[in-house]
């Protein structure tokens, strides 16, 4: 049974790797724009930006869904990983801001230069960035440092749940507000903007943004891959236990803070990946992405999809952000209500999300077939009780 | 069998035909301010102005005779889906035109997608300058046409000393930098002019007020104010409180126009300064029949899409510089629509230069560097919220570049 079902898995995710890596960006290069099958350089673009949602999702799942950390500020990781790719890109469009200086627009206006003369105005963390692969490096490095310091004074502590909740999303915010400051030599409130090439290619390229939007569908299969074994291992069954009760976890023999510390420096990391493709993506980077509420609608795509799957974050992520997309056009004046309306019915009516529905229909349709075969029968106490486990299930 | 195909081929394509004909008796216009999110407030009578513009113009038959289609979106004061929302516009519904954005970060976003696909954005809030793009018009204010005529009427009442006083963001620190090598230029000594910024949402002014209290005590010293949004509201209490008044030293806020009053308390700014390129209190006639039709539709019941409707009677409903220039804008538009014979953007954007439209401040004139000659006026605040106009300084020329218009004092 378990060998078919992985079986199915893998033909899904084939499927999957296919359409959005060879399909979709064929679709768009290749058919013309008046065709029916067309996808415009805008959806592609669109998508892109969903699919490193989907990423963030994941990370934030493998925290709540598996090992029972509700973390509120991941979003502050997936900033940092843009912020570090969004330097680079600074750095990269030369003389071709207003300015037309050397060094990015908002250290011309700041007067850099009369703060750092040795570096041309350049603060000095900033020159690295040059290289494309101190970039690179700095994606992984700086959320996983600040993700590693973090969790070690949290774990070391014990602090759990809510409080560990909110700690974490007073970490944003204060960081957040840090970067606000025009002093911390991050462009203050306006962030990282009007970038143009990235690795020699002009963002504006629709080829460029087709390149991306397959890096991007890249990065989140094998996150996924990464997710997907590392919760089939026996680590991922520690990860489990510590969710469901940590005590015993404690008690047996493991050390609880060092598995969390490595889910959550893990989670930061791919957080700050799909960070660093959002970037180039959508073309801004500013401290208002670490705002709390940008975490928490992180959660809740999580809660929609359903949590504790690996699809379910993935699904929610892209439907939320598509259908909000939709409505802020389409409904401009309600669609919070939608969406507010939506949350509702899911935490209400739906505990596993998106990903449970069909289980859930399942379950009632049994339960009415079963309660419809009994009603004539003579044995009503026993059809009901076995209806009602198949429920519970 | 072969001529019902026929026939429905026909059909199909007559009505083919009448649909594109009916989608060709409009034009599609964009509105992209925020309707949710913090900057709601101030975003959302934009969009009012704006519908209010449109249905004004399709009342007299539209642009070379088509009716304007506004396409409203919401970007939710989050900047990423400000640049989502300007390529939706652009790519898939294919807008001649957009009027929106407030704050800077929301139009640095927008920017590059404006380029990219070569849009048309109307820009119209006070901004800091120092940015030029061809597909943005700015009707906004510049530097100097607000900033410097308001220094320039503080040095004429006899003020010495300045305290420069802003939020942490790009608008005040521009501003401010150009003040201050202003202020040198015209002989004030480096160690009266101060430069202090508190961060968003700052709360706590009273160490502020205290050193202004201190800097003021000679006389002769006023605060230039570029403090947005809520912090308005410490600040002035802490002021008051202090002993400080518009007598022994007036503040001057360039982010606190009419329709900041909604939220602010007037009582508290009685006497201090603003400096627009419009007031709600103008005494032309221009002006008297902007306002009373703006409140004549939003009391209209046929009106629909319209927010706090309900909540405030649109008696109570002002208009303040950014929906003034909003509104003019859009007239300026359709102007430059009307003499290029077209829609297209490269041309529309030839015939926008020289563009003169005679809205409730006098004419305004757009330049070929995209911004406004527009008229400026100094403003008294009174507790009604409304501005008593104390000084008009006539028309000045919009100019982006500090460099430049420093060059020529």
């Amino acid at each position: 049974m378990g060998r078919t079902i992985k079986l199915r898995e893998q033909w899904i995710l084939a499927l999957v790797a296919f359409v959005g890596i060879g399909v979709v960006p064929a679709l768009n290069a290749w058919v013309p724009a008046d065709s029916l099958f067309h996808i415009s350089d805008f959806r592609i673009n669109l998508w892109g930006k969903y699919v490193c949602y989907a990423v963030l999702a994941l990370g934030v799942n493998l925290l709540w869904g598996y090992t029972g950390l509700l973390s509120l500020g991941q979003c502050l990781f997936f900033s940092l990983g843009g912020y570090a790719l969004g330097m680079h890109l600074m750095l990269k469009i030369g003389r071709l801001g207003q300015y037309k200086a050397d060094i990015p627009d908002f250290m011309v206006f700041l007067e850099f230069d009369k703060r750092y003369p040795a570096t041309g105005g350049l603060p000095p963390h900033w020159v690295p960035f040059h290289y494309i692969g101190v970039a690179l490096i700095a994606v992984v490095v700086v959320p996983a440092v600040v993700a590693y310091l973090f969790g070690w004074l949290a774990f070391r502590s014990r602090i759990k749940g809510v409080y560990f909740s909110i700690l974490s999303q007073a970490l944003t915010y204060a960081s957040m507000l840090m970067f606000f400051r025009n002093d911390f030599t991050f462009g203050g409130n306006n962030g990282l903007t009007d970038f143009k090439f990235l690795l020699g290619f002009d963002l504006n390229q629709p080829a460029t943004k087709r390149g991306l939007f397959i890096a991007s569908m890249l990065l989140l299969l094998s996150v996924y891959l990464v997710c997907r074994w590392l919760t089939g291992t026996k680590f991922g069954l520690v990860q489990r236990a510590i969710r469901d009760g940590e005590n015993r976890v404690l008690f047996s023999g493991y050390a609880t803070a060092d598995f969390k510390l490595f889910v959550f420096v893990l989670a930061a990391v791919i957080a700050g990946l799909g960070g660093a493709l959002f970037v180039p993506q959508v073309g801004i980077i500013n401290p208002s992405e670490m705002a709390p509420d940008k975490s928490l609608e992180a959660v809740v795509w999580c809660a929609v999809g359903g949590r504790g799957s690996l699809v379910g974050p993935i699904l929610g992520a892209i439907c939320v952000n598509a259908l909000k997309s939709y409505a802020t056009r389409a409904f401009a004046e309600q669609w919070l209500y939608i969406l507010g309306g939506l949350f509702i019915v899911v935490v209400l009516f739906m505990p596993r999300g998106l990903v449970g529905l069909p289980d859930q229909i399942k379950a009632i349709w049994r339960t009415r077939l079963a309660s419809r075969r009994v009603t004539p029968s003579d044995e009503p106490s026993v059809m009901p009780s076995k209806a009602a486990t198949r429920t519970d299930e | 069998m072969k001529l019902s195909l026929k026939s429905a081929v026909a059909g199909v394509a007559a009505g083919l035909i009448a649909l594109s004909a009916s989608a060709a008796e409009t034009v599609k216009v964009g509105v992209l301010h925020s309707l949710s999110g913090t900057m709601a407030i101030s975003e959302t009578s934009l969009k009012d102005v704006l519908l209010f513009t449109f249905d004004e113009i399709n009342k007299k038959g539209g642009v070379l005779g088509k009716m304007i289609e506004p396409v409203v979106v919401d970007p939710a004061s989050n900047w990423p889906l400000f640049a989502e929302k300007a390529s939706q516009l652009l790519e898939q519904d294919k807008v001649s035109v957009v009027f929106g954005c407030w704050t800077s970060v929301s139009r640095k976003s927008v920017l590059p997608v404006f380029e990219k696909d070569n849009g048309l954005l109307f820009y119209p809030v006070q901004y800091e300058g120092e940015e030029l793009s061809k597909n943005i018009f700015y009707t906004a204010e510049a530097v100097n046409q607000q900033a410097i005529p308001a220094v320039d009427y503080m040095l004429g009442e006899g003020k010495k000393k300045f305290y420069l006083l802003g939020s942490d963001y790009v608008y005040p620190r521009t501003t401010n930098k150009i003040l201050k090598k202003y202020l040198l230029m015209k002989g004030i000594p480096e160690s009266d002019i101060v430069e202090i910024y508190t961060p968003f949402g700052h709360t706590d002014y009273q160490t502020i007020v205290a050193a202004i209290k201190q800097f003021s005590a000679g006389g002769k010293a006023c605060v230039i104010s570029t403090l947005n949004g809520d912090t308005n509201v410490p600040f002035f209490k802490e002021f008051a409180n202090a002993g400080l008044t518009s007598e022994n030293c007036p503040v001057v806020s360039f982010s606190i126009s009419e329709d900041e009053f909604r939220g602010l308390p007037a009582k508290d700014l009685v006497g201090h300064l603003g400096c627009w390129t419009y007031f709600m209190s103008l005494k032309t006639p221009a002006n008297k029949a902007f306002v009373d039709s703006f409140k004549s539709w939003l009391a209209d019941p046929k009106v629909t899409g319209v927010n706090y409707k309900v909540s405030v009677d649109p008696k109570n409903r002002v208009t303040c510089s950014p929906m003034n220039l909003s509104r003019m804008g859009v007239y300026l538009w359709k102007q430059a629509v009307e003499k290029a014979g077209t829609f297209d953007v490269d041309k529309v954007r030839e015939a926008l230069i020289g563009q003169k439209f005679k809205g409730p401040t006098g004419e305004v004139t757009m330049q070929a560097n995209h911004h406004l000659i527009n008229n400026v006026f100094i403003g008294e605040t009174l507790a009604t919220g409304q501005f008593k106009i104390i000084k008009s300084l006539g028309p000045v020329a919009g100019e982006p570049f500090s460099d430049k218009f420093l060059a020529g004092k």
